[in-house]
């Protein structure tokens, strides 16, 4: 009998994120008429992809103990490049692997930075950023880019009948959970980030790991940036900002452990997911932008105090 | 309540059956013994002795469990660092506390800088108070040097006279030239004798036995957290010491077995860098070789330049009469080395994640070619250690952080065994674990040499290295001072071993 309630309060503590994401889910329903609507949820999927892609790669790297404040940077700069190289080679797939390689490219920048000449993660991922986003400036000369042609096909078309930016975001997604779940590197992911000293100490090529989860969310990021820009039809050197922000926040929602060693692309789409509703909602309420940062700030520090809270006991 | 007048002159402090305890061990038993005025009074014990726990308590780290603590004759009880600062007890750690971006004069004041009137630190009459008293103490530093900027020696230096400067009367030394070198050495003792002609007293702790006669007035030998005996330095000798401070009688409580012992597998020679100093040995098929010493004589150093965790300036390694090169711990792993750090919290687990995966950790690629994991192959092998080992746990699913150190420690053992090791070596496997887990770790030793893995067992523990070991290397001060086959070996020759003249060299 104690057994059981035990069991039951484990049970909930483990899976605590998923009822609130119901409970959100549900208040949504009976607040706004509208939410339901097929069209709006549609668009919520679609308005949560390039920040749950970029989410994925962000938790491998939170996992391994570092971070990355680079992505929203790195996905202007790089949907701004493939989308001119789209223009100028009138090959929109040509367009979408020069921004995946921008982005790979990024990431090694940062991989090598952190890795060979131990930056810290948090200054080195700084100066990308910077760098990136000057970078976008640079290329578009601070203007937007318009006629995207075929570019729009990643954002704005359809694949089997569902929007494209629905299916990449979930291809990502299988893909990273197989990765963490099922590949050698996802377990040394865990293994740097939970005692690196110890990793090394069994043997592993830390430095490797880490390059390499720089090296995939860099490559995410790229795409992300791809994805985006075309949704918005345009190269816009100013695009996803924050959007980093807004995947790290993810992550850490869906339990990921700033200190590295823990986490789990389950929790970080359900993270991302509580985001994208709790943005969807303040939208369908009319609740003012500047209030709608205040709210999430919020819930925020509430989300991850009772998740400690709770890890503590 | 006046206590402890013996003989001609005054006692200034007094243990009066100190006892202290720690879950599942009594550090320190009833101990007793008084240090008398403006002498220089040795305290000397094996690790783990009680030596710096009693120092603990006299400077308020600690609280005794029972027992009481006299200084100059009146019962007093130390509540903190700075209570016992104020009642004149100063300290010297090993490990020097000094604030290296700050100037001679803030770290001599630190916490008790002069304030101006606006309630800031008045450098002016901080450094003028700190030149004024490094002229009086003979040193002509300016007070306004960074402390990083001079030797650890000179560092200790401004920490003995900071003792001073806020009238000690009573300064522990906790193995003051551990870090010095000869000359400085010297200075430290011309140090000392001028404190004691001030009329100070000091409290010295040391492994180096031949340092007592040349500074030392009283000694007091500990072992096992109690006072084997007190004597005046001269009315006893060096291997009388020596014989005190092991005493022990050996019980019988290792299951040694009887392997033959192979052919060669691993000879490094000449091994060098900055702690360790031309180092050679070898170790055959089959043999439990010991490394015996005290702490910091350069037996784990020895031990992470052979798994490749630091690097060596020079010497070769030939494994099976090839000469291999090993840079990182991976290359040392795919040679066949493998190693049971002495910090297995810091170097052997990854104490969030689950049994499973830390006995899996260095065996991926063993269980499969592809970057895919083979899921099947790493829970067999951890089910097989779990049962082999004897790891109590409640599933292979649980993290851990949340076994016993005994437990935890058999991972360890686990994660490499499941790795085939030739050569093991395994330091400090048995410190803090219960007697219970320490046998099965014993046992499992004998087991695998039986099977002709080699092992290089690190130890403080002499009755366990002598109880186990086929052969016993002595290191002090990063060099081999001696090699005992187990026949020949004793506690009294490797503590003289150990405990080796160290000013040659």
């Amino acid at each position: 009998m104690k057994e059981k309630q035990v069991n039951i309060k484990y049970f909930l503590g483990k899976y605590a994120i998923y009822f609130v994401f119901l409970v959100m889910f549900i208040a949504s329903v009976f607040m706004s008429e509208n939410f339901t609507k097929w069209s709006n949820l549609i668009n919520i999927l679609v308005q949560v992809s390039p920040i749950l892609i970029i989410a994925c790669g962000e938790t491998m790297v939170i996992i391994a103990g570092m971070t990355d404040l680079s992505p929203g940077a790195v996905m202007a700069v790089a949907g701004c490049v493939g989308i001119g190289v789209t223009i100028q080679t009138g090959n929109a797939f040509i367009g979408m692997i020069v921004s995946i390689l921008l982005g790979v490219l990024c990431g090694l920048v940062n991989g090598i930075a952190v890795s060979r000449f131990r930056i810290p993660p948090f200054i080195a991922t700084l100066a990308v950023m910077n760098i990136a986003r000057g970078a976008a400036y640079v290329y578009t000369d601070g203007k937007t880019i318009y006629n995207i042609g075929d570019f729009a096909f990643f954002g704005q078309g359809s694949i089997l009948g569902i929007k494209a930016p629905i299916v990449f975001m979930v291809a990502i997604t299988v893909v990273s959970y197989v990765i963490l779940k099922h590949t050698k590197f996802g377990r040394y992911l865990y293994a740097v980030g939970g005692n690196e000293y110890a990793a090394i100490a069994s043997g592993i090529n830390t430095k490797r790991i880490k390059l390499t989860a720089y090296l995939i969310l860099g490559g995410f990021s790229g795409f992300a940036g791809v994805v985006l820009s075309s949704r918005i039809n345009s190269g816009l050197p100013s695009v996803g900002l924050n959007y980093e922000f807004d995947a790290i926040i993810g992550a850490i929602i869906g339990g990921t452990s700033f200190s590295g060693g823990i986490g789990s692309i389950g929790g970080t789409v359900i993270g991302c997911l509580i985001i994208a509703l709790l943005n969807n909602m303040m939208n369908l309420m009319n609740v003012q932008s500047y209030w709608q940062s205040i709210v999430k700030g919020i819930v925020i520090m509430l989300a991850v105090g009772i998740d400690m809270a709770k890890r503590k006991e | 309540m006046t206590k402890g007048n013996r003989g001609e002159q005054e006692a200034i402090l007094e243990f009066s059956e100190i006892t202290k305890s720690f879950p599942g061990v009594k550090a320190l038993d009833h101990v007793s013994f008084s240090v008398e005025k403006g002498t220089v009074h040795a305290l000397v014990g094996e690790n783990g002795a009680g030596k710096s726990t009693l120092m603990k308590i006299l400077n308020g780290l600690y609280h005794a469990d029972g027992g009481k603590l006299y200084l100059e004759g009146k019962e007093i009880q130390i509540r903190d660092s700075i209570h016992a600062g104020q009642l004149g007890i100063g300290m010297v750690h090993q490990e020097l506390n000094v604030v290296g971006e700050l100037t001679i004069a803030e770290n001599i004041f630190l916490g008790k800088e002069p304030k101006n009137r606006l309630g800031f630190i008045d450098h002016k009459a901080l450094n003028k108070m700190a030149g004024e008293f490094l002229k009086k103490q003979g040193l002509s530093y300016s007070p306004q040097l960074k402390m990083k900027e001079m030797s650890v020696g000179e560092q200790q230096m401004i920490e003995i006279i900071k003792t001073v400067y806020f009238n000690s009367k009573i300064i522990v030394m906790d193995e003051p030239t551990s870090s010095l070198s000869e000359s400085e050495t010297e200075r430290l003792f011309a140090k000392i004798r001028e404190l004691k002609e001030q009329g100070a007293t000091i409290i010295y702790i040391s492994h180096r036995l031949e340092e007592l006669d040349e500074i030392c007035d009283c000694l007091t030998i500990m072992r096992d957290g109690q006072v084997i005996c007190s004597a005046k330095v001269g009315e006893i000798t060096r291997n009388e010491i020596i014989a005190k401070m092991v005493g022990r009688a050996i019980e019988n409580t290792y299951p040694k077995v009887k392997v033959q012992i192979g052919e060669e597998i691993l000879r490094a020679e000449h091994l060098q860098n900055e702690r360790v100093k031309d180092v050679s040995f070898y170790v055959k098929k089959g043999e439990i070789v010991g490394f015996a010493g005290l702490v910091g004589a350069g037996r784990t150093e020895t031990a992470r330049a052979v798994f490749g965790m630091d690097a060596l300036h020079s010497g070769e390694i030939y494994m099976e009469g090839k000469k291999i090169s090993i840079k990182k711990p991976s290359d040392a792993v795919e040679q066949g080395i493998m190693m049971v750090s002495e910090d297995r919290r810091k170097f052997g687990l990854v104490t969030k994640r689950s049994v499973q995966e830390n006995l899996s950790l260095p065996n991926y690629d063993r269980f499969s070619k592809s970057p895919f994991l083979n899921h099947r192959a790493e829970k067999k092998t951890a089910m097989e250690m779990v049962e082999r080992l004897n790891i109590k746990t409640p599933g292979l699913d649980t993290a851990a952080a949340s076994l016993s150190g005994g437990n935890q420690q058999k991972i360890v053992i686990g994660k490499w065994i499941a790795a085939n090791p030739k050569v093991f070596i395994l330091d400090e496997p048995t410190r803090g674990i219960d007697v219970g887990a320490k046998y099965e770790i014993y046992r499992q030793m004998c087991e695998f040499a039986a099977e002709g893995m080699s092992i290089i067992m690190i130890s403080s523990d002499l009755p366990e290295l002598l109880g186990m070991a086929d052969r016993i290397y002595v290191m002090s001060e990063g060099k081999i001072t001696g090699e005992l086959s187990r026949e020949e070996a004793t506690q009294v020759k490797i503590m003289g071993y150990a405990t080796a003249n160290h000013q040659e060299g």
